[in-house]
């Protein structure tokens, strides 16, 4: 059982690297990458913390080989801010204090910024259900949700709330 | 020096960006499972598919034989432990069952038990060996149920186990490790006098902290013994003190350092994988990573206990409780140990009673041996309580919240276990639930109100904290707690507000268990107060050195200079007139002046201040298919100070939400066999955010006189309410009383197809 | 997880070959959202993964004629982004959107949730009740097959060896013919269905109803068509006497198990209540049209 050869692009950049066919994408990330932002906590898919977008669509990716990323496009919580410029969802869970633990983070935030990549204009209803799939238990998704849709709102060029 | 007036403070009381939140939010924040280490092997454990049996024998020749895999340990590997008991976690623990929770001993006592561990180049080939290792099993009979675990002829999970607290002594040996009790009057003559008495049976399942983290550590031994262990828990002082004694290690050999933890409630207040990883290091002379998977955290750690319980309350027609009584009965899991004794202390803790007579009973069986989880004990008991009260309320035909009114605990009030309340806020609590919007809307069809109360202790104890004066005049703070859900901020905040500097110039740190002093674990809803007192004697300590470096200055008596507003300047026109000094103007010139500033605190903190808190609940009930759902929720809570304000409602805020899955969806769920079937979050069913309402906060500041800004604790008590604020907003909005948990869509489909012939028959 | 191989043919014949030629266990790989969790679980030790994604026309949503004709690997949030679909055949979105959360849609796909066999699949009852047809590739050729043959028993399908679906054809709705699929589950998302049930109606412009498919997931082996509950619709109008016969059809076809998602008793009472609840969601929008 050979490693397999992947070509791919990851949160912008070309990059190659050989895994085995059994090794998820979350393990390829964290092991081989050593983009550990993505958090393994149920393998899955149950739980969201190792959501990532892959060509445009959000993911679980202990859902994925790691083989299936070849010629694909990949963006990780590591890809979200720009630089040194925090995209607005993650302002807004700072400000908020969106946040307790911080271990479902990194996939509530790739999960909300897909979801603004969609629509600036979500209702708290569709939020919730698009969140659904990112489990918080610490929060009890209150501050999460006002995170977001302030993100939304500032991202219309709202002022803040 | 106190605090306690909130009108001086500039700083406490704000609600600043977190230190630690870029890290958190752009995915750099280094949790258990983030460290890596060159020449690193991945760990991995054999678990017992048996509820109860026992080991006849383990070979492990075939899996050492596996390319890659380079140790095995069993039991054999471990020293015996004695049955001390050590403190440093959120209960008393046994050091030999803790040992023997970790790796069995003779016999497998549930499903998931560990029973020996692999260490290998690659996971894939750790786990390929833990299928090579052969077990042999007597299979026993085994006992899930709490009421079957007591009765007589019940198989034995423990052998010679015989029931403390009981004279005389029992001759046989069963199922029950302790009976507890907490009397206060007379409740027999209270029951005599009652005119209307209720007495009613509830039950509750064992529900899992269901932290998003699974467990996780990186463990390496060097050839002389000397150990750093990384990993996400919420104590590091825990993991050392632990470790050092089922490994039978020093405990200055090992160097824990703590991990950003991802979620923890209590369950990660023990350890699991750190005394294995450790034996595997040592033997393989190589890092060890152990990482846990979903399955087996829901099969090998937490959970807390569920329990059956009996309630039976005495009132008298205008509504003063005259006589309260409990019998708990809690699940322990295969060791002793389920947290009855609070839970007995709290049931009634939030009502000024004349008789009172609490009974509770710590039982055995074949389950994963319970660990704390949020307020422990307290928020089964108040299900029953609560909900008993409610009842109450409907026979006595007197509004639940006026109930709660006429009886509630207030200050000089004795508590049956013990204390006089003083300085508590429970009574404002119920005002301010009166006086909401949310208690005054209308309700539609089918839709219910709850109210519910809740109490818990809080914690104080052993804290460490050191403040340091950078050469810069920017502040570096140590701290001994894992930060769990933004203690750093909170403790950065009570800092900045001591020294008179702005937030962004203290930047807390956590450190590991060779850099600060001892500080027991983030539980107990203790780091704001402990903690919290101890930065703030260590910040008070470093501003009289900052007073005595001014002084040498300008060369005259520390008495004659005062600190104010983040600056040294003489104490009045007879110190003599002098510029004002600053951190930065001190701090350069701190070696000619007697070198670094820094000042380290250790304390034993007294008086956390008791919490209290009331919940109001709306759900609406779907009559066909039995499924609740919660349209509003307001938490109401004496928080002392809220110190970050923002950290303290969404403590409130996730007590609720984990109160709502244990009320209406969370369970354990085994099959005949004594095996765990929904061991993932698939079956396992946490509230989602589809599943939520915004949870509306209320906070009462109560201050709380032991701690320098009023704080007390406000971590647990949220989660203590909630289950009986459903059920009692259930009751309401369909006239069905739900007696046992969870409140699942099939349970109250089946409760209001009963109560449909009854109605018709009335 | 452990080892194994892994092949990504980019032809519908060679995929064929790796999966007829494989010493061992072949699976197909398209969205991987139960396969990767039954992998890991240890549930299944496949030699062979075999990855249909890369193969054109696997995913993808075509209009040919009288029928749409969906890729199998296409995932459920494709359909959901597809009007023409959509406005067709409401149902069949509603149930792939469903199927967990949306990460999970943007992997799941029909072949997947209809060839992992489990009764409670939530997009398989609308396909089935649409008449949909699934088309076949094998070693022998291809062929097609009505979407309820496919499912055999809970885990199982009567794909041979080196079978795996291509493509699934789904018939456009007639004049005044629409669909609906709804599912019971304990939380509001992120459950398997206790109960699913699709129903497709068509009406005569007076609003009686001339023909019908009623379809209970999670509710026996495998997801059935209930004969009886269709004969309780047609010929009739959407009022309390044929809900009542509806509902009463739907629990009397019931065969389910009692386990930790739900009881005998609920989930055949829930069969009667998601009956009702989606008839008159299906019969409101054949109305409509």
């Amino acid at each position: 059982m050979s490693k397999h050869h992947v070509t791919t692009t990851i949160n912008g950049e070309p990059t190659e690297y050989l895994c085995e066919a059994q090794q998820t994408m979350l393990d390829v990330l964290r092991d081989e990458l050593g983009l550990t932002g993505s958090k393994e906590g149920c393998s899955s898919g149950d739980c969201g913390a190792c959501t990532i977008i892959l060509d445009g669509s959000i993911v679980c990716s202990c859902l994925m080989l790691g083989v299936e990323a070849e010629g694909r496009t990949v963006q990780t919580i590591e890809g979200i801010a720009d630089g040194e410029k925090l995209h607005p969802v993650q302002q807004k869970f700072l400000e908020h204090a969106a946040l307790q633990c911080g271990f479902c983070t990194p996939g509530l935030i790739v999960a909300a910024k897909a979801l603004l990549d969609t629509t600036l204009n979500p209702t708290e209803e569709e939020a919730r259900y698009w969140l659904a799939g990112n489990l918080c238990r610490c929060t009890g998704y209150d501050k999460v949700l006002r995170a977001v849709m302030d993100a939304a709102a500032e991202m219309r060029g709202e002022a803040s709330a | 020096m106190s605090y306690l007036d909130k009108a001086s403070l500039k700083v406490v009381g704000s609600r600043p960006i977190r230190p630690d939140g870029v890290d958190k939010v752009t995915g750099r924040a280094n949790f258990g499972a983030d460290m890596a280490l060159p020449g690193m092997l991945w760990g991995k454990v054999k678990r017992s598919p048996h509820a109860h049996a026992r080991i006849l024998s383990i070979n492990t020749d075939k899996a050492m034989k596996l390319p890659g895999v380079k140790a095995v340990v069993t039991r054999a590997d471990f020293p015996d432990v004695p049955p001390d008991r050590a403190y440093i976690g959120e209960a008393p623990a046994n050091l030999r069952d803790m040992s023997r929770n970790v790796m069995a001993d003779g016999k497998v006592l549930y499903e998931g038990h560990a029973l020996a561990a692999v260490a290998a180049t690659d996971p894939s080939i750790a786990e390929e060996a833990v299928d090579l290792i052969e077990v042999e099993y007597e299979v026993l009979p085994h006992v899930i149920d709490v009421d079957e675990a007591m009765k007589d002829d019940a198989p034995l999970v423990q052998d010679g186990l015989f029931t403390a607290g009981v004279e005389p002594k029992p001759t046989k040996p069963s199922n029950i490790a302790k009976r507890v009790r907490f009397t206060k009057g007379d409740v027999a003559a209270g029951f005599a006098e009652a005119e209307i008495v209720v007495e009613r049976k509830y039950t509750t399942k064992p529900v899992h902290q269901a932290y998003i983290e699974p467990h996780a550590c990186v463990v390496s031994v060097g050839a002389d013994a000397q150990t750093t262990i990384w990993s996400s828990s919420q104590g590091q002082f825990m993991v050392r003190g632990y470790t050092s004694r089922i490994v039978g290690a020093d405990i200055a050999s090992i160097r824990a350092m703590p991990a950003e933890i991802g979620g923890g409630f209590g369950g990660k207040t023990i350890v699991y994988l750190e005394p294995l990883a450790y034996m595997l290091s040592k033997k393989s002379g190589r890092p060890v990573k152990m990482v846990m998977s979903r399955e087996e955290v829901f099969r090998a750690s937490g959970p807390t206990s569920g329990a059956a319980m009996e309630i039976k309350l005495g009132a008298m027609k205008d509504g003063r409780i005259v006589a309260a009584q409990a019998i708990l009965k809690y699940q322990a899991g295969a060791f002793p140990g389920s947290p009855v004794n609070q839970g007995a202390m709290c049931a009634f803790a939030s009502y000024d009673l004349p008789n009172v007579d609490v009974i509770g009973y710590d039982v055995l069986s074949n389950r994963p041996k319970t660990a704390a989880y949020r307020a422990p004990g307290s928020p089964i008991a108040a299900y029953g309580v609560e909900s008993c009260v409610d009842e109450l309320a409907g026979e006595l035909g007197i509004e639940p919240l006026r109930l709660r009114e006429i009886n509630a605990a207030k200050e000089g009030t004795k508590a049956a276990h013990g204390p006089t309340w003083t300085n508590i806020g429970y009574q404002k609590t119920l005002e301010a639930a009166r006086d909401s919007a949310h208690y005054k809307t209308k309700l539609g069809p089918n839709q219910g109100r709850g109210i519910a109360s809740g109490f818990w202790f809080n914690a104080g104890g052993d804290s460490s904290a050191a403040v340091h004066i950078n050469e810069d005049g920017t502040v570096s703070v140590m701290c001994g707690h894992p930060d769990i859900g933004g203690s750093r901020a909170s403790m950065a905040l009570m800092v900045a507000e001591v020294l008179g500097v702005p937030y962004d110039q203290v930047r807390p740190v956590i450190g590991d268990t060779s850099a600060i002093g001892f500080s027991a674990v983030t539980g107990g809803s203790r780091v704001t107060f402990a903690g919290g007192t101890a930065v703030t004697r260590a910040a008070e300590a470093v501003v009289e050195v900052l007073k005595k470096r001014a002084a040498t200055i300008w060369d005259i008596s520390p008495e004659a200079v005062e600190w104010t507003d983040g600056k040294a300047v003489p104490a009045g026109a007879n110190a003599g007139s002098f510029e004002p000094l600053d951190l930065v103007a001190i701090a350069a010139k701190s070696t000619r002046t007697g070198g670094p500033i820094s000042a380290e605190i250790q304390v034993n903190a007294q008086g956390p201040g008791p919490g209290f808190a009331t919940h109001i609940c709306d759900v609406e009930v779907d009559r066909e298919t039995g499924h609740v759902k919660v349209l509003r929720y307001t938490a109401i809570q004496d928080v002392g100070r809220a110190i970050h304000p923002a950290y303290v409602e969404g403590q409130m805020q996730g007590g609720v939400a984990q109160g709502v899955g244990w009320a209406l969806n969370e369970e354990y769920i085994y099959d005949k066999d004594g095996r765990l079937e929904n061991a993932g979050f698939l079956d396992y069913r946490v509230p989602v955010a589809s599943d939520m309402p915004m949870i509306d906060t209320i906070m009462i500041e109560v201050p709380n006189p032991r701690h320098p800004f009023g704080a007390r604790g406000v971590g647990e008590v949220p989660i203590v309410p909630p289950m009986a604020a459903v059920a009692n907003a259930i009751a309401d909005a369909v006239g069905t009383r739900m007696r046992d948990l969870p409140m699942s869509p099939p349970k109250l489909r089946a409760a209001l197809d009963e109560q449909q012939p009854r109605l018709a028959a009335e | 997880m452990p080892r194994v191989n892994y092949e990504a043919p980019t032809s519908v014949d060679e995929a064929v070959k790796v999966l007829a030629g494989a010493a061992g266990l072949a699976k197909v790989l398209s969205g991987g959202t139960d396969l990767l969790v039954q992998l890991r679980s240890g549930r299944l030790k496949p030699d062979l993964i075999v990855d249909t994604k890369r193969i054109p026309g696997l995913i993808g949503i075509k209009e040919e004629g009288d029928k749409f004709v969906i890729g199998a690997a296409t995932p459920g949030a494709m359909l959901s982004d597809h009007q023409a679909l959509e406005h067709a055949w409401p149902g069949i979105v509603e149930g792939a959107d469903l199927i967990g959360s949306t990460q999970i849609q943007g992997r799941a796909s029909l072949a997947g949730n209809l060839c992992n066999a489990s009764p409670a699949a939530d997009s398989v009852p609308a396909v089935i009740a649409a008449r949909a047809t699934v088309v076949i590739a094998g070693p022998a050729g291809r062929r097609e097959i009505p979407a309820e043959a496919v499912c055999t028993g809970p885990g199982r399908t009567s794909l041979a060896k080196g079978e795996f679906i291509v493509e699934f054809h789904v018939p456009k709705p007639k004049a005044h013919q629409c669909d609906a699929y709804l599912r019971f589950i304990p939380r509001t998302e992120m459950d398997i269905a206790v109960v699913g049930c699709g129903v497709n109606v068509t009406l005569d412009a007076g609003g009686t109803c001339t023909d019908a498919r009623v379809v209970l997931g999670a509710v026996a082996p495998t997801t059935v068509i209930v004969e009886d509950a269709a004969k309780a619709l047609i010929g009739h109008k959407l009022d309390e006497a044929t809900l009542a016969a509806l509902d009463a059809a739907a629990q009397k076809a019931c065969k389910p198990i009692t386990d930790k998602r739900g009881t005998i008793e609920y989930r055949t009472k829930i069969a009667g209540v998601l009956a009702r609840r989606v008839a008159a969601i299906a019969f409101e929008r054949a109305a409509a049209r």
